[in-house]
């Protein structure tokens, strides 16, 4: 049983993750139609690829645009999940081991301190999220099972990963909790909101080109403010 | 009466655009409306057909994080009230329509149309607040077409429509009355301006300018301005006879083969004319339904249009950097003064630089509002909004916005080359009883303030 959870589940998770996410961002692209969108979205590519990237990179920045910077409250929750859920899956030790084993692709890993203050981080603000979801007028009016389902899948690997980490007495049982929900969150991405690991990409560049080539971006000087 | 005034078919006729005038405030059609029944079958298709993945991504992703609220000026205006905010407003409409596959009752159909005219005016400032970047008033302008296609829009909405179907214009101008006026505005202006003249189809003349039926029916003095503007400057100009009328009720409507009708109806006269450069009159959405949207109607893959358009303040801003139209300082505005950034084309093109080079000419003491250019808010009447009397009440309430923004800039006047924005301004002014600002187009000002070239014949009047 363990043997199958570590081995052929791994790689059946890794599969649907890897495969999946591709999948949503093929048929993304496959999906979009300028005639009824109003886009010309393979006419000026000089603008739009820089219209695209802008688009992208500034939001990955804290307070790098308008929208960050007018809701500090949930840039700040935004980024110390963001900053642990993506740099700890691809850059712990744990994981960069598995990977090399497995795919024989070799990426550097975090040192311990950092890995350990990061998932820390990650954990508090799901909790921080939930409380937010629970809390504010706004957010009960739009809250959804999927939103507490996508928390949930995330929350649990990066409680039982530092579980693992820091209860050594119980070490096995944390490992194995941990392996079944880190295969879950693989799993269920591609057909739930995590899916937005590659979707958010694709519909920043989406709007970014939109500006770019349709809405101001032969006028403006530049790509959109955000 | 008996007639039937509510139905998914468009209006193409006088007879019908009269049937409906005479039901006062659309009494008769919104009762209709409550029994029409929707075909269910043709929506689901619709959807399937029209739907594809940007806008079921869009819906899908939404992370229900509520960063698009305070970017709403609904929202703002009704006490973050929850159920104003932009993704529940269109996860409650569209969102729902597509889960249901179209298998929705008028009662439903009607929620969305209070929806998509009453709580949206397709500003598009969401689309800036969003971390996936939705566009939520994208979304809303779709849903406005599929309600279209299926008879469920405002009664001034179908009026507009049908008014654009037939006589090329939003509103009852004929042929006649364009040129009629076109000729009256230069006899009367002719005393003053010896040599005015507005040419009518005049081929390769470099500039063709279009302009919104409004000014020909209610404010002719706007055209007159633009004449004497374009005589001070020596341009090439004229208009056309047919396809000179550059508004969108068409847009607002969700009338998308309307909208193609009015585009390929200018970009006729285009054609027979030869212009350089086709300037288009102080109106946010005709720039908007004509240039940025407008090539895509008339199915140019490029989605640029045939030829060099010019948003009005583009083509004064060029007037004033080169020196052909000159400001008398002495006459350059004193008091304090602010400058609307209209959502069409200053969020959706970029023209908020064109403005602000104008301001630095015309203005001393410019106060900009907060937020400004590509982040300020929609004036609260656009979308067709100023103009449907079913969500007057709704509309008062989000202009307190626009105000608000206004008055913290101390200004006393607010220039707003846009005739929604204009009309916005205006009653926002009389529903909240401030006597103390001023509003006002581009061209009066420029023909006050403006030295006349010493080659140009004058009398004084």
């Amino acid at each position: 049983m363990l043997d199958f959870i570590t081995g052929p589940l791994f790689i059946i998770s890794i599969a649907v993750f890897v495969v999946g996410l591709l999948a949503r961002a093929i048929l993304y692209v496959r999906g979009l139609d300028a005639r009824l969108e109003r886009v010309a979205y393979s006419y000026h590519t000089e603008r739009s690829i820089p219209g695209a990237l802008a688009s992208i990179f500034k939001w990955l920045i804290p307070g790098g645009t308008s929208g960050w910077r007018a809701q500090p409250v949930a840039t700040f929750l935004f980024f110390l999940l963001h900053f642990g859920a993506v740099l700890i899956p691809l850059f712990l030790l744990g994981h960069t081991v598995l990977l090399e084993t497995y795919v024989g692709i070799s990426l550097p890993s975090l040192p311990g301190g950092v890995a350990d203050v990061l998932s820390i981080m990650a954990l508090s603000a799901i909790v921080l999220f939930a409380l937010r979801r629970l809390s504010s007028p706004a957010l009960r009016q739009l809250n959804s099972g999927q939103d507490w389902l996508i928390l949930l899948l995330t929350f649990l690997p990066f409680a039982t990963g530092l579980m693992a980490r820091f209860d050594g007495s119980a070490y096995q049982t944390w490992m194995i909790a941990h392996v079944i929900s880190g295969e879950l969150f693989l799993i269920l991405a591609p057909f739930t909101k995590l899916s937005h690991i590659v979707l958010f990409f694709m519909s920043r560049a989406q709007i970014g080109m939109d500006y770019a080539i349709k809405r101001g971006g032969a006028t403006r000087g530049g790509a959109f403010p955000w | 009466m008996s007639e039937l005034l509510c139905t998914p078919t468009p209006v193409t006729t006088k007879e019908g655009i009269l049937d409906l005038l005479k039901d006062k405030g659309g009494a008769q059609y919104y009762s209709q409306m409550k029994e029409m029944k929707v075909d269910q079958e043709a929506l689901a298709r619709d959807l399937e057909q029209t739907c594809k993945s940007r806008t079921r991504t869009w819906l899908s992703i939404c992370a229900h994080c509520a960063m698009c609220a305070d970017s709403c000026f609904f929202y703002r205006t009704n006490n973050n009230d929850p159920t104003q905010i932009p993704s529940y407003k269109i996860q409650a409409t569209l969102g729902e329509m597509l889960r249901r596959k179209g298998k929705v009752d008028a009662e439903f159909m009607i929620k969305c149309m209070d929806a998509a005219w009453g709580k949206c005016t397709c500003c598009n400032r969401c689309s800036v607040y969003c971390p996936h970047g939705i566009d939520t008033g994208v979304m809303f302008s779709y849903l406005r077409g599929i309600l279209f296609k299926h008879g469920f829009i405002p009664w001034e909405m179908k009026i507009g429509s049908g008014m654009h179907r037939v006589y090329g214009a939003q509103m009852d101008v004929t042929e006649e009355d364009w040129v009629e006026t076109c000729e009256w505005m230069v006899e009367e202006q002719q005393e003053e301006w010896p040599d005015i003249e507005i040419p009518v189809e005049k081929e390769h003349a470099d500039v063709m300018y279009i302009l919104n039926a409004r000014e020909v029916k209610h404010y002719p003095e706007d055209i007159a301005q633009a004449a004497i503007l374009f005589h001070v400057t020596d341009t090439n100009w004229t208009v056309p006879r047919e396809g000179w009328e550059n508004t969108s009720l068409t847009m607002f409507a969700g009338d998308w083969e309307g909208c193609a009708q009015n585009v390929k109806r200018i970009y006729a006269a285009i054609e027979r004319i030869k212009p350089k450069v086709v300037v288009g009159t102080e109106c946010g959405h005709a720039h908007r339904g004509t240039v940025v949207e407008g090539p895509y109607w008339a199915g140019r893959e490029s989605g640029d249009p045939p030829v060099r358009f010019m948003h009005y303040v583009e083509w004064v801003a060029e007037m004033l950097r080169t020196g052909k139209i000159k400001i008398d300082p002495a006459k350059k505005l004193k008091m304090p003064c602010t400058l609307q950034d209209s959502c069409n084309y200053v969020r959706s093109h970029g023209l908020g630089k064109a403005t602000r080079e104008i301001m630095s000419y015309i203005a001393e003491d410019f106060r900009e509002m907060d937020p400004k250019g590509d982040h300020n808010f929609c004036c609260g009447g656009g979308g067709g909004l100023n103009g449907i009397g079913l969500y007057r009440k709704e509309r008062n309430v989000g202009l307190k916005n626009k105000l608000d923004q206004i008055k913290a800039t101390g200004a006393e006047l607010v220039i707003s080359p846009c005739h929604n924005c204009w009309d916005a301004i205006r009653d926002m002014m009389e529903v909240y009883e401030e006597h103390n600002i001023k509003w006002s187009f581009l061209k009066p000002l420029l023909v006050d303030m403006m030295i006349i070239p010493d080659h140009i014949n004058h009398n004084e009047v």
